[in-house]
C-alpha cells in the first residue's frame, strides 16, 4: 500500500511539473522538428517519468526536461545520419544580411531599414525560415540564441566537441541571415508590408 | 599590440562578430575586432544588426501549445 502511495505522489508530482512545463517543451521540439513535435515531446515525457526520481532540484525541472528531449533529439538525428547535409562553408562566407539590406534597400521609406525588415516577420515567418536550415544547423543556434544553453551545454547534450558546435554555430548563423532574406523574397512580405 | 598588427579587413571583423558578441573568441581577436570597430562605421551597423538578430531570436522563443496538443499531452502523462 505504501509502494502505491509513493508512486502516485511521484506521479502526480510529475504531472504537475509537466502541466508548466508542457508549452515550453512544445514550443522547443517545434523549433527543432518540422514534423513530428508531439512525437518528439511524448518520448521527452516517457524518459522523463522513468527518471524522474533522479531529479535533485525541483526548480530545475523544466531545464531537465529540456536536456532530456535534447537528447532525444539527437537520437533521432543519428537514427537518420544519412540525410544530414553538411553545407560548404566556402559559399556562406561572404553573405551579410546588413549589407544586401543597404544594397538592395527593399524597403525605401524606412528610417530604419534593418530593424524593420525584423519587424516585418511574425512568429510563423521565422518558424519557416529556422525550417530552412539543416538540422544540424538549426539545433545549436535554435539552442544558444533562442533556448539559452551555453556552447558547452550543447556540445556535452549533441555528443559533439565544442569545436564544432563552434563550426555549426557560426554556418548556422551565415544560413539563418541567407534564409531570411531568402524568405523575404519569396513571399513578397516587404511588399505586402508596404502595400498595407 | 601594434596597429598593423590588429588591421583586419571588414570581412574578417563581420565574420566574428557574433563570436565577438558571445565573447567567444581569444582576447587578441577581441582586441582586433574592437580596433577595427573603432574607426568602421560599417562594421558598427553590422554589429548593432547583429544584436537585433539575437533579440529578435530571443524573443521568438515563446512557450505556446494549441489546446487540443496540450489536452492529448496531458491525457498522455496520465495513462502512462
Amino acid at each position: 500500500m505504501r509502494e502505491i502511495d509513493a508512486r502516485d505522489r511521484t506521479k502526480e508530482a510529475f504531472q504537475e511539473l509537466v502541466r508548466t512545463e508542457l508549452p515550453g517543451l512544445y514550443s522547443l521540439a517545434r523549433r527543432l522538428v518540422r514534423d513530428g513535435a508531439e512525437d518528439l515531446v511524448q518520448e521527452t515525457l516517457l524518459q522523463g517519468y522513468r527518471a524522474f526520481g533522479q531529479l535533485q532540484d525541483d526548480g530545475a525541472g523544466g531545464r531537465w526536461l529540456k536536456t532530456i528531449l535534447v537528447n532525444e533529439f539527437r537520437d533521432q538525428l543519428r537514427k537518420r545520419a544519412r540525410s544530414i547535409e553538411e553545407v560548404a562553408a566556402g559559399d556562406l562566407e561572404d553573405f551579410s544580411l546588413f549589407r544586401t539590406l543597404m544594397d538592395d534597400d527593399p524597403l525605401p521609406y524606412s528610417d530604419s531599414l534593418h530593424t524593420d525588415f525584423l519587424d516585418a516577420f511574425g512568429r510563423e515567418d521565422l518558424r519557416e525560415v529556422l525550417m530552412r536550415i539543416p538540422e544540424i544547423y538549426r539545433a545549436p543556434l535554435v539552442l544558444r540564441y533562442m533556448d539559452g544553453f551555453s556552447t558547452k551545454e550543447i556540445a556535452r547534450l549533441t555528443d559533439a566537441p565544442l569545436g564544432t558546435i563552434l563550426a555549426r554555430l557560426h554556418r548556422g548563423r551565415n544560413l539563418f541571415e541567407r534564409a531570411m532574406w531568402e524568405y523575404s523574397e519569396e513571399t513578397r512580405m516587404l511588399m505586402r508590408d508596404r502595400d498595407g | 599590440m601594434g596597429k598593423t598588427a590588429a588591421a583586419i579587413p571588414c570581412s574578417e571583423a563581420v565574420r566574428q562578430l557574433w563570436d565577438y558578441l558571445d565573447q567567444a573568441i581569444a582576447p587578441a581577436d577581441q582586441e582586433r575586432v574592437e580596433y577595427h570597430l573603432s574607426f568602421c562605421r560599417r562594421c558598427c551597423g553590422e554589429l548593432e544588426f547583429a544584436k537585433e538578430i539575437r533579440h529578435f531570436l530571443a524573443s521568438g522563443a515563446s512557450a505556446e501549445i494549441p489546446d487540443d496538443v496540450r489536452k492529448r499531452l496531458a491525457r498522455f502523462v496520465e495513462e502512462i
